[in-house]
């Protein structure tokens, strides 16, 4: 079955091949069956393949499908080829199977779009780029893939070209990943010289004996591949793009700017550990990026109207608890977290674009509510995904996830109080903007009428995914409820146990557990007294200079963009608006207008008069001959 | 043994005629007479291949000058047959009213 990895990303490349070039001229339904079922072929292809990984490993535990050279250049070849282990696999599975539901949810949700072909054709593309992406066996193909999601992202977020806003938010995008993107080439050029190769593998075993651990070349190559997985997964201080992304269509959000590619970041860092570990100085950067974003994102999510942007300060937060984790070197929890934030947040996605879709468009959760009674599928689900986000202790996925990697910002021996603290204060603030956002949009007085109700293509996805978002926690369980390792077993032979430095401390770790579940529940309460109870506690705060002030500070998401458009922004287009006609050109332009003034100097010469030439061409003779003669 | 002249005088000779030559070009309009000019110039030059020839006891000067006698002709010919065209296109042999070939009119607009 392995053989046949090679099929995973070309079915969807073949889906958007077909759906790019003729899918003007299909019907809708073979639009969808080829835009889902592509996808769909993939996702089971991954399931076999995984079924296959799991009960007979190949040897190593990892499998490699090379296909062909890629170039050959300079003692530099990377290779067509595909790389199959546990880490990998997680991802494909994720790729290809939430995949899959965002794609039938899409079926409905976008099929009176015009664009429908043009959208599920980008999908594809997209979920073909991020499978070559995590599939990749070096550097230079996963860069492809890399670069591929951004075009899909770029492409998506402008999917609604027509408005201006749209396409500023697709550029915005675009050109603060490309910073990211920037520094990781660098990255990867800097480790060409190092190696002369950029194969993944060979990399991670060398480089151990080629570096002392902390010196600078590692250093400066572990900070650039965090710059790149810093602008891909909207951290700090990279995060400004994703807020605007969510412009695009909620699947869209669902897929790439939730699900997928917004945690290529975590991949890379994940993938390139031994790099990690071996600067020990940027993975203690990795924890403090990944602390500071969960709670600036937090804080910025608590004030948010536009449900989406609700989702996406908390998609940032989020991620940022996976860098936490990757930096406090608990990797499997991170690519854990990855997992289950995936299913719920996926789920959120698709919950809230199915209430946008119904309330025709409406964004604002101030708008919606009381939607508990009129849509109970889609309210159930979404307080499941709600409820994992929150993580509600025991009975949802979150839970797990999260309560590793708080406690593994605690004991590890890279971890402290002050990581731990962050995450306990984030998972607190995550808990109060979440209910806040399920309250206010399910609770209450009906705002807005319902003008479509979704379909089963749109609901049986999300279904799928509550199931996923409260079960699957149980793959990974703590120590003191249950022990079960099936997660990170997978990734054992992958990535590097975490180094547990408060040994023997179960007693910690149930207090941290209890602590947190109670001030998730706390989180809650507070939702519900100051948004429901008495909201007007809150109003009269706003109505305060100081309220007000911190209101829009939080709203604007800290301030990231002004400062930037104070620092970056205004400063360039100052200097292009000097060098608007390219100061640099002049070099090149001024032979010319020197040839053309001789031209219109000399030309009064040529006066036609034949005298004149005479008396020329003797002035030319006498100036020659005294030259000749006297010098 | 008759005494020779000179080469400086006889050399001065030629450039005089030269110059007179030069002169009436520039200054005649009658294109039959700047004809004329370029024949008096086209003798000097003949003039002082001759003088050389004879300094250096050489029969290449006068050579020369018969070439240059054969060009003066062949000259002469295919100028007075353009200058007869010329009359019949201008109803004028005036060498300055025929400025047609300028590029003053149209001044500086090319960039």
């Amino acid at each position: 079955m392995m053989r046949y990895l090679w099929l995973v990303p070309v079915m969807p490349l073949l889906g958007f091949l077909v759906l790019a070039f003729f899918g003007r001229n299909l019907r809708k339904s073979i639009i969808t069956l080829i835009g889902t079922g592509t996808v769909g072929l993939s996702a089971l292809l991954v399931i076999l393949i995984g079924i296959e990984f799991l009960t007979s490993p190949p040897a190593g535990n990892a499998f490699t499908l090379k296909l062909w050279t890629w170039m050959s250049s300079g003692g530099l070849s990377p290779s067509i080829a595909f790389y199959l282990d546990g880490l990998s696999l997680a991802f494909i599975f994720v790729v290809t199977f939430v995949g899959f539901l965002i794609h039938v949810y899409s079926s409905e949700y976008m099929r009176d779009d015009e664009g429908f072909a043009r959208f599920l054709a980008f999908m594809n593309l997209f979920v073909s780029a991020m499978l070559i992406l995590v599939l990749a066996d070096n550097l230079a193909l996963m860069y492809l893939g890399w670069e591929g999601v951004g075009l899909c992202s770029f492409l998506l977020i402008g999917f609604w070209y027509k408005e201006s806003a749209n396409a500023a938010a697709a550029r915005k995008a675009f050109i603060v990943t490309r910073v990211g993107d920037t520094a990781m080439a660098l990255g990867l050029f800097l480790l060409i010289t190092e190696f002369n190769t950029l194969d993944i593998r060979s990399i991670l075993e060398t480089a151990p004996a080629h570096w002392t651990p902390g010196s600078a070349k590692v250093v400066w190559i572990a900070f650039l591949l965090l710059g790149g997985a810093v602008g891909k997964s909207a951290q700090l201080p990279l995060q400004t793009w994703l807020p605007d992304a969510m412009a695009g269509p909620s699947p869209v959000s669902a897929l790439i700017h939730a699900a997928t590619m917004v945690t290529a970041g975590v991949y890379l860092i994940a993938r390139n550990h031994v790099v990690f570990e071996l600067a020990p100085i940027a993975m203690k950067t990795v924890a403090i990026v990944g602390a500071s974003t969960l709670l600036i994102a937090g804080f910025a999510a608590v004030v948010q109207y536009d449900i989406k942007r609700v989702l996406a300060y908390s998609t940032i937060s989020q991620i940022g608890y996976m860098f936490l984790a990757l930096g406090v070197g608990a990797w499997s929890a991170g690519i854990f977290h990855f997992m289950i934030h995936a299913f719920f947040k996926a789920l959120l996605f698709l919950g809230a674009g199915a209430v946008i879709h119904a309330l025709h468009h409406e964004q604002n959760i101030f708008k919606m509510g009381g939607l508990r009674k009129e849509m109970p599928v889609i309210f159930w689900t979404f307080l499941a995904g709600s409820g994992a986000l929150a993580a509600l202790p025991l009975v949802t996925a979150g839970f797990y996830s999260k309560d590793a990697i708080l406690w593994y910002s605690w004991s590890s021996e890279k971890g402290s109080l002050f990581l731990w603290a962050a995450a306990f204060l984030g998972a607190f603030i995550t808990s109060i903007y979440t209910f806040r956002m399920v309250f206010i949009t399910f609770w209450g007085k009906m705002k807005t009428h319902i003008h479509l109700r979704p379909g089963r293509a749109m609901l049986i996805p999300l279904v799928v995914l509550a199931v996923l978002s409260i079960i699957g926690g149980f793959l990974e369980t703590p120590h003191n409820l249950g022990h079960i390792t099936l997660f990170s077993g997978m990734l054992s032979g992958v990535l590097p146990e975490v180094h547990i430095l408060h040994s023997g401390a179960e007693s910690t770790e149930l207090i941290l557990q209890v602590l947190t579940a109670l001030t998730g529940f706390f989180g809650i309460y507070l939702a519900w007294h100051f948004w429901m109870k008495k909201p007007g506690f809150l109003f009269r705060l706003k109505q305060t200079r100081a309220g007000a002030a911190l209101h829009h500070w939080w709203l604007t998401g800290w301030g990231f963009d002004w400062v930037y458009d104070l620092l970056i922004i205004r400063p360039f287009t100052w200097l292009s608006n000097i060098n608007k006609n390219d100061i640099v050109d002049y070099i090149s332009i001024a032979p010319s207008n020197l040839v053309v003034w001789l031209h219109n100097l000399t030309r009064r010469s040529q006066n036609g008069n034949l005298r004149w030439y005479a008396a020329g061409i003797a002035l030319g003779l006498i100036i020659t001959l005294t030259i000749a003669l006297f010098l | 043994m008759m005494e020779q002249i000179p080469v400086e005088q006889s050399l001065l000779l030629a450039a005089l005629l030269f110059g007179i030559g030069l002169v009436g070009v520039l200054i005649r309009k009658n294109m039959i007479l700047m004809m004329m000019s370029v024949e008096i110039m086209l003798n000097a030059a003949g003039m002082a291949f001759i003088i050389a020839g004879s300094r250096w006891a050489q029969p290449d000067g006068q050579v020369m000058f018969i070439f240059i006698l054969t060009m003066a002709a062949a000259e002469v010919a295919v100028g007075l047959a353009l200058i007869l065209k010329l009359f019949h296109l201008q109803k004028s042999i005036d060498a300055d009213e025929m400025t047609q070939m300028n590029d003053i009119t149209e001044a500086s607009e090319s960039n």
